[in-house]
């Protein structure tokens, strides 16, 4: 059983849990995700892991409520548990596999976009323990969407908030800044890393690729099995069809095929099952996100 | 008097059948079972046996039916085989046991699928549940999946007096026969749940959600938790896909996805949250058993169902009675058909499915004659889904976590026939992760030998008796 240790509202639609997982946390890594059924009858629902502790046995996760899984995952409190909980799955951050020295000459720009403070964390923080701070974009609806500022600040160099209502931050997105920094000579950034709704990805990726710089993208689209075992979860990197659970789910924003990823992630938009259900979490905030870009 | 005719088996009418995802063949009375076994020849040299990847001793169980005695047909059955309710129910018959029956030369041949289904249906119910082993001799085996190899391996190695724990990736044991082979050919909770029980009351431990590789290596299992031996039967779970334009439309999906969607996530159940959808018309492109279980499933989700097979009807691989089947639910097959494209409508979802008429060649390497392609003969079926049924391959999640461990250029482990001793000392593997998809007699069959070669492996490395010198 995988016991909810600490649940924690961050704002009105998302949640953070810490869930016993022992297995999990033992092999975690920053960049992979967990699959979470919330009980018998429920979905495998795949989520980024947010933080971990190898001598707690604990892993926490980030969601927000979107739809009917999400909605019964919220339902649980403190001490209940989840029915399944896999993982770690998907290859890790590439930057975890680079030595110190290596990190050390480089300069990262992060971009966070809604929930994707979440899976930003803990490369964040582990960047920051092997003595490398990073700078952050941190971008949402609006100020009270914003999550994690405190942990994610403590682990930055320099951070930039923006809004879309421009009530935390700079009104606008997160491609504002962004522009702002890659016009700006002095600074120079070797890696962006950019995680959050696949438009505001895509609108990172037309934007880098103009400055030539390299951007990394984390892809959440339909999984099942998380395994490499159906391929519900394939998406297009540069003409060549990918597992995203198994070769990602990190990829080079450049070659990402976003139209196809977006359209396939709203795949069973229109028939969800008890009308309101949404297999991604990710559809929500994208929505809401294209809205606000009109 | 010993009848030429089979003793036809109840089967739910297509018409009703092809409504539900209840089981199909209904299987043997008492008295059914009792009839069929009477016209068994009980032959000198019998020829069914030697075609039976694990050598049932055939006419000797069907002897103890003939006489009712069926505790004494589970016996002769259980030294040669652990799961005769599955395997009665899901093993190509045709092309293995009753495919040699003599009686099959000029009349029917003798039912022995059914027989052995019928004896494992009859175990079950009579049967006391198995016992823990009296005798736990220290040793720990790791074993990687839980489909039929993995759990026949675990359930001898148990036996011997081994603590056994099996690792599964997935929320719930029992491999293909929970995620890939419908409910209607198989039924999970009265068959299946029922033999993994048995096996856990064995004392075999069964660790869901574990995905070795991710969480942990074999490497740690060996080194880090004291496992004294690993048996991978990690199956040959990869989809393929045919690499054409159009494969990634909304609609298209691998049958592994459409599957699982309805077996292990019970999709077709309106209790459970996981959707799946079919549209009004589905091809499956295939001629394999998962190609024919997509075929169905899909029917009894409310589609019009065409299966695509480049080959003819003769070289299809699927087990002959799902065929029947298949065509008397009302399943349209399209031969000596190959698709070339999906065409896909403005919103991105499958609208048509570009095919092109084939003709049989010279004989290939698996002796059947290849297809070719027919210039200029390309038509549009019209779709709305299209479920790729092309075969699988082994994941490459183990291998490629496992230093030192050989695969050949499909991606199968290699291993010395008949033992499944590996590249790597004291790690066997059996089953699909070795042939590439195969059947479920044959992942037991190799799984058992498996066990006996690990406990050989253990036995000597301890310096003490093997368990077949006892
Ligand atoms: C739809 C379908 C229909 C079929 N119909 C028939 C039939 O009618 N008759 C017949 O004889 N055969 C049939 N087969 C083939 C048969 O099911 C397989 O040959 C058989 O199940 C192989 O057994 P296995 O134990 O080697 O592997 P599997 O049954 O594939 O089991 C492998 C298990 O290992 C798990 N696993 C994989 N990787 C890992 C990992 N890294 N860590 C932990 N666990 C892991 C998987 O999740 C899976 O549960 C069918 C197959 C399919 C897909
Ligand atoms: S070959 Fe047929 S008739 Fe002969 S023993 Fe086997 S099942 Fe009976
Ligand atoms: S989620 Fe099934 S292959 Fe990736």
């Amino acid at each position: 059983m995988f016991v909810i240790l600490e649940k924690k509202r961050l704002n009105p639609d998302v949640l953070e849990m810490k869930v016993s997982a022992p297995r999990v946390a033992e092999f975690a890594q920053p960049g992979q995700f967990v699959i979470v059924i919330p009980d018998k009858t429920g979905e495998r629902v795949p989520l980024t892991i947010c933080d971990y502790d190898r001598k707690a046995g604990s892993v926490t996760i980030v969601f927000q409520v979107v739809g009917l899984s999400t909605r019964k995952m919220a339902r649980l409190e403190k001490g209940d548990a989840f029915a399944d909980f896999v993982g770690p799955l998907g290859k890790s951050s590439e930057l975890i596999s680079e030595s110190p020295e290596e990190l050390s000459g480089k300069n990262i720009l992060f971009i966070a976009g809604g929930v994707g403070a979440a899976p930003i964390y803990p490369q964040m923080k582990w960047l920051n323990s092997h003595g490398k701070k990073a700078d952050l974009i941190l971008g949402a609806r609006d100020a009270g969407q914003l999550i994690l500022v405190k942990e994610l600040k403590e682990n930055a160099n320099k951070v930039f908030i923006t809004t879309n209502d421009g009530s935390a931050g700079t009104k606008g997105f997160v491609t504002g800044p962004l522009n702002d920094l890659l016009l700006n000579r002095s600074c120079h950034y070797d890696r962006i890393i950019a995680i959050g709704p696949l438009i505001m990805m895509k609108s990172v990726a037309d934007l880098t690729r103009s400055f030539n710089v390299k951007t990394i993208v984390s892809l959440n689209p339909l999984m099942i099995d998380g395994t490499g075992m159906c391929g519900a979860c394939r998406v297009t990197i540069g003409n060549q069809t990918k597992f995203t659970c198994v070769d990602g789910p990190e990829f080079d924003g450049h070659l990402v095929n976003f139209e196809e990823a977006m359209r396939r992630q709203a795949m069973y938009k229109p028939e969800e099952k008890e009308h309101d259900h949404l297999c991604n979490m990710d559809l929500a905030v994208e929505e809401s996100h294209s809205k606000s870009l009109k | 008097m010993i009848t030429n005719k089979r003793i036809p088996v109840r089967e739910q009418k297509p018409e009703i059948r092809r409504n539900n995802f209840n089981e199909v063949c209904l299987g043997y009375t008492k008295d059914e079972a009792i009839a069929e076994a009477s016209r068994c020849l009980n032959c000198k040299k019998p020829l069914c046996i030697t075609q039976c990847p694990v050598n049932i001793n055939i006419p000797d169980f069907i002897q103890h039916i003939k006489n009712s005695e069926f505790e004494l047909a589970a016996k002769s059955i259980a030294r040669a085989s652990l799961l005769p309710a599955i395997c009665g129910r899901v093993c190509p018959q045709e092309t293995q046991c009753e495919g040699q029956c003599i009686m099959g030369k000029k009349n029917d041949a003798i039912a022995i699928g059914k027989l052995e289904r019928f004896i494992g249906d009859w175990s079950s119910e009579h049967l006391p549940t198995p016992e823990l082993p009296k005798i736990q001799n220290g040793h720990k085996v790791a074993v990687i999946g839980s489909g039929p190899a993995g759990l026949t391996c675990a359930a001898d190695l148990s036996r011997m007096g081994y603590s056994v724990t099996v690792f599964e990736a997935l929320h719930k044991a029992g491999g293909v026969l929970v995620y890939g082979i419908p409910e209607f050919r198989l039924p999970k909770d009265t068959v299946v749940a029922h033999e993994i029980e048995n096996i856990r009351k064995m004392g075999v431990k069964i660790v869901t959600d574990a995905v070795i590789g991710k969480a942990g290596s074999i490497d740690e299992l060996m080194n880090k938790e004291g496992y004294d031996a690993v048996f991978i039967a990690s199956g040959a779970g990869l989809p393929k896909f045919m690499n054409i334009p159009g494969e990634n439309l909304n609609g298209v999906l691998s049958a592994n996805e459409f599957l699982t969607r309805i077996n292990l996530m019970k999709a077709y159940n309106d209790d459970y949250d996981t959707p799946v959808k079919t549209g009004k018309k589905v091809a499956v492109v295939g001629g394999g058993n998962v190609a024919i279980d997509s075929a169905r499933a899909a029917l009894r989700l409310g589609a019009e169902v065409t299966i695509v097979y480049r080959r003819s009807e003769n070289e299809l691989p699927a087990r002959k009675e799902e065929v029947n089947h298949a065509k008397e639910e009302g399943i349209q097959f399209r031969f000596l058909t190959n698709p070339v494209a999906v065409i896909g409508n403005e919103k991105g979802w499958v609208k048509s499915l570009k095919c092109i008429q084939m003709k049989l060649g010279e004989p290939d390497a698996s002796g059947r004659r290849r297809p070719v392609e027919i210039p200029g003969s390309e038509f549009l079926m019209d779709e709305d889904t299209v479920i790729m049924a092309l075969g699988t391959s082994p994941n490459p999640l183990i291998s490629s976590t496992t230093p030192g461990l050989e695969v050949n250029k499909h991606g199968c482990i290699n291993t010395l026939e008949d033992n499944g001793l590996t590249s790597r000392e004291g790690v066997f593997a059996a089953g699909d992760a070795v042939t590439g998809s195969a059947t479920v007699i044959l992942a037991m069959g190799a799984a058992r030998k498996s066990a006996v070669a690990i406990d050989h492996y253990i036995r000597t490395k301890y310096n003490e008796q093997t368990h077949e010198d006892k």
